[in-house]
């Protein structure tokens, strides 16, 4: 049995992107992504943390019945959520004193869940991992583009606070972008994450539907081709 | 029939085996738990105590103490009689130049968590916050990071401004409260003052403890290693509440008792 890996990024970073298509983990990415920061941080921990219990319900795939398979994956999931949280804790102290309220929310992200429900207890450990991997790469995406957006317009600021999550060199990170701005503050409190996010997906439909009918049309017209093509033999 | 599916053990039907598995899955995350908290523990605490040492060292400026503000610790119990630590500075002689705490109060969105500093007469060094979960954009002003109102408490005492000037502006106090958010200001000078209410409360316990001994080489040196240290906490005893009825006259408590 091959694994297309292709078919694997394809699927979290657009097809089936977390956020986007499947609508999951709308909890924290409503309360976090205030700042592009903040969505970068929680989009990274959510990547690790992604990755582990892919692998590891992988690993277990084989073993675990289907009867008593969602509270064996909550608690493999929990358990993998705390250990981060403490090796976050006691490593990267700094940038766990940013984002450290977020990392046991992580546990009740649906998207973990779902993807070892729907993948990582059917494949092998490398699909597991990589499928981890683009998920977590789609979902930190939609969420640092979501908070950019939110915090430009929320803030006037870009990347506040990047120094911290990053370190310094990633200083010229933070941009300032409408000076004297008095903020609005709708953006920042949850509505504003609903507003964005729904233009966000409006656009990946319109994105879709060209998409596809750019593909019927092509299918439309090679027929055509290819008639000709030999006619004219 | 069972090409498509694998063929499983019957066993994996039995309840016992359902039990078991949940079982290991159990015992193999807890396994996973203990591991990573025995491993982390001291690493995080030292990063604990880092910060603890940071967030000190912005509300009592280093040039009044010259002790170790971590390991000159007293307990006293507060108005919930839960015990509240209370970091001590002092200068060469030993004496207790500042006294730094923290204070938990309630704003508009939850707790939100203070460190101040307080010199020996009752006069505000510096207040920072800690923890809070107060509206972004409106009540987050009480972080110095976002805005520096919590200097203006600096100077300040019980009796700078007089007791019903300790508020916003709103309510006829001295303080600014924000655009768009009272609340979260209103409720956080309420906590700076019951800050000093406490300290008040505790003055001269406060500032007549003595120096742990253990921790301050600078006393061996001068001769005399034991002085009454261990009897400290018992001498400072509980006369020092008389003064709850007279929280305003603040600088003279330290001789009352």
């Amino acid at each position: 049995m091959t694994v297309d890996y292709k078919a694997i990024v394809k699927e979290g970073l657009w097809d089936n992107n977390p956020i986007l298509a499947q609508q999951l983990a709308l909890c924290p990415l409503l309360a976090v992504t205030t700042t592009a920061t903040n969505g970068l941080g929680m989009g990274l921990a959510t990547m690790v943390v992604l990755m582990i219990t892919s692998l590891v319900i992988s690993l277990f795939r084989d073993i675990i019945t289907p009867e008593v398979r969602i509270p064996a994956f909550i608690l493999l999931i929990a358990s993998v959520v705390t250990v981060v949280d403490l090796v976050m804790n006691a490593v990267m102290h700094d940038l766990y004193k940013v984002l450290g309220l977020f990392i046991p929310l992580i546990v009740t992200n649906c998207v973990i869940l779902g993807r070892a429900e729907a993948f990582a207890s059917r494949h092998k450990i490398l699909p597991s991992l990589v499928d981890g991997f683009t998920m977590g790469l789609g979902f930190t995406l939609v969420l640092t583009v979501l908070g950019a957006v939110r915090e430009i317009i929320g803030s006037g600021t870009l990347f506040a606070n990047a120094s911290l999550l990053l370190g310094n060199a990633f200083a010229f990170l933070e941009l300032q972008l409408i000076s004297d701005y008095r903020g609005f503050l709708i953006m920042i409190l949850p509505p504003g994450g609903f507003l964005v996010m729904g233009f966000f997906m409006a656009g990946k439909r319109i994105i879709d539907t060209r998409v596809a009918e750019r593909k019927k049309q092509e299918a439309a017209n090679q027929p055509a081709d290819i008639a000709l093509a030999s006619s004219s033999d | 029939m069972s090409s498509n599916k694998k063929q499983l053990p019957s066993y994996r039907n039995r309840i016992g085996y359902h039990g078991g598995l949940l079982g290991g899955v159990g015992l193999i995350a807890s396994m996973a738990i203990v591991i990573a908290d025995v491993e982390t523990r001291s690493a995080i605490a030292e990063a604990k105590a880092n910060d603890q040492k940071a967030s000190l060292e912005q509300v009592i400026p280093a040039s009044i103490h010259s002790n170790d503000l971590l390991a000159d610790v007293l307990l006293i119990p507060d108005a919930n009689g839960k015990e509240k630590k209370v970091f001590l500075a002092r200068d060469d002689s030993g004496k207790v130049t500042a006294a730094a705490y923290e204070m938990v109060g309630y704003g508009y969105a939850g707790e939100i968590t203070l460190i101040m500093g307080v010199d020996h007469e009752g006069k505000i060094l510096g207040v920072r916050t800690l923890a809070h979960s107060e509206t972004p954009g409106l009540g987050d002003k009480i972080e110095i990071a976002k805005n520096d109102w919590v200097l203006s408490f600096e100077g300040k005492s019980l009796g700078n401004p007089s007791v019903e000037q300790w508020g916003v502006k709103k309510d006829n106090g001295i303080f600014d409260q924000f655009t768009g958010a009272t609340i979260t200001p209103r409720s956080y000078v309420k906590i700076v003052k019951s800050g000093l209410d406490f300290f008040s409360q505790h003055q001269t316990e406060i500032v007549e403890s003595d120096a742990p001994t253990s921790t301050d080489p600078t006393l061996d040196e001068m001769g005399n290693p034991t002085t009454a240290a261990p009897s400290a906490p018992a001498k400072t005893g509980r006369n020092a509440n008389a003064s709850d009825v007279v929280p305003n006259v603040m600088g003279k408590l330290s001789h009352d008792s």
